[in-house]
């Protein structure tokens, strides 16, 4: 438990877009998906690495066809 | 394969994690080999040129999804396919470097006189079954109407007329579109889009599944994916978001722009290629495809109980089911089982007896079954064997 609440604690502190960044225009959603969706974003909030950028530097492979 | 990580944790080196994908997305890619058995009377350079075209297309409702462009990912942005961008070469031996659409392996583990080996090492290694389903599905169809070409020349001709200019830039062309409207130049000069020569396909598929429902007819099982195949294809089509719980890009790109929506991110964003990593996690509680599946937000083709079954059972109507069940019965006196061969070391015996397995559909349980439930021993199967 202490540790999803450590994740959602840094999500927010890392990625709630600041005032003056240029925001992506927000993707077109379907009508009446956007419920759905969001009820599947809030269930996924809880498993995300909580350091995104590192996840990704660290995710490497070697060898492999 | 999450068993055996599981298994690992307590050790050092230990937990280990496993991604079911196909790309780091530091330059390195790793395959989903598939493999077909194919007749051998098709001439190989045929078979590649009849296929292609559907290859490089079928990413539409096979692709995996990946967040980044190009073999780094250097470019910021969505495809459909884990590894279009790997893919250098219409035909080639390598899997490793110079990837080609159709690779030339040919190690058919079965009478070489009668069967070729076709190897493809172009698709994702999908975790939406459907996606799976389809993938094998439509390829084994379009590969049994090459074999049938003699038999259905109008479908021959519809899928001769398809030969793309640039086979290998439009596996990438294919991937960039997310839209699925670009479109692809033939080598006739007529230009369509990927799902116009998905749909090309499909409809040689269901002509031939009409004129073989004259004869003995096709079954069950090729219907069944040939409906699935054009209830996707309209889909994607006309109403995208009812493919989500069938086709993983589209249902990885719902997820994406969600947390886009949401949260404000741009396609670099480093959330958004956690997010596509994490997808592949086999992690039920880690993996975002998971968390999918267990709030029902994608299909299921095959149930639990089946999956443990294959685990340790081989399905009934092939070879597999004989060496499986000799295995598991009289394991004990097998000294090797290969693709096409089981050596048997039967007590008393003067010397090892080979069961050659060189036709992969003998060996049933409708072939053996009830030999092998009369036999008490492996020596009491092989005096069987002999007698068939």
């Amino acid at each position: 438990m202490a540790d999803r609440e450590q994740q959602q604690h840094v999500r927010r502190e890392d990625d709630v877009p600041d005032d003056d960044a240029t925001p992506t225009p927000p993707p077109a959603a379907p009508q009446g998906q956007d419920a759905d969706v969001d009820a599947l974003l809030d269930d996924i909030d809880d498993v995300l690495e909580a350091n995104a950028e590192q996840f990704v530097r660290g995710f490497v492979q070697k060898g492999g066809q | 394969m999450l068993a055996a990580a599981r298994e690992l944790a307590p050790f050092p080196g230990g937990p280990v994690a496993l991604y079911k994908n196909n790309v780091d997305g530091k330059g390195a890619s790793y395959g989903c080999h598939e493999n077909f058995l194919v007749r051998r009377d098709v001439p190989f350079a045929e078979l590649a040129q009849l296929l292609m075209p559907f290859l490089v297309t079928r990413q539409v409702f096979a692709g995996a999804g990946r967040v980044g462009l190009g073999q780094t990912g250097a470019d910021a942005g969505f495809q459909l396919a884990q590894r279009s961008d790997y893919i250098e070469a219409e035909i080639g031996l390598e899997t490793t470097l110079r990837r080609p659409i159709v690779n030339t392996r040919d190690e058919p583990h079965a009478d070489r006189q009668r069967w070729r080996r076709l190897h493809l090492i172009i698709g994702d290694a999908n975790l939406l079954e459907v996606a799976t389903y389809l993938k094998l599905g439509t390829t084994s169809l379009v590969l049994g109407l090459i074999e049938r070409r003699d038999e259905l020349p109008a479908a021959y001709a519809r899928l001769a007329a398809l030969r793309l200019a640039d086979p290998v830039g439009d596996v990438q062309r294919v991937s960039h579109d997310p839209t699925l409207t670009t479109t692809l130049r033939l080598a006739d000069g007529r230009e369509l889009t990927a799902l116009e020569i998905q749909r090309t396909y499909l409809d040689a598929a269901r002509e031939a599944v009409d004129a073989l429902a004259a004869g003995a007819g096709p079954d069950d099982e090729t219907r069944a994916v040939v409906d699935r195949w054009a209830r996707v294809l309209h889909g994607l089509e006309h109403d995208r978001a009812s493919v989500a719980g069938q086709v993983e890009w589209v249902a990885k790109l719902r997820i994406l722009d969600g947390l886009r929506r949401r949260d404000g991110l741009d396609w670099d964003h480093p959330r958004l290629a956690a997010t596509d990593l994490q997808w592949s996690d086999v992690r039920p509680e880690r993996g975002i495809y998971h968390r999918l599946l267990a709030k029902d937000a994608v299909e299921r083709v095959v149930t639990e109980q089946e999956v443990a079954r294959a685990v340790h059972h081989p399905p009934d109507d092939t070879r597999a089911y004989f060496r499986g069940e000799v295995m598991a019965r009289y394991g004990e006196h097998v000294s090797a089982a290969s693709w096409d061969s089981i050596i048997f070391d039967v007590p008393g015996a003067p010397s090892l007896q080979r069961v050659p397995m060189p036709d992969p559909e003998r060996g049933t349980r409708g072939h053996l079954g009830d030999l092998l439930d009369r036999s008490a021993d492996a020596s009491a199967l092989l005096a069987g064997l002999s007698g068939t």
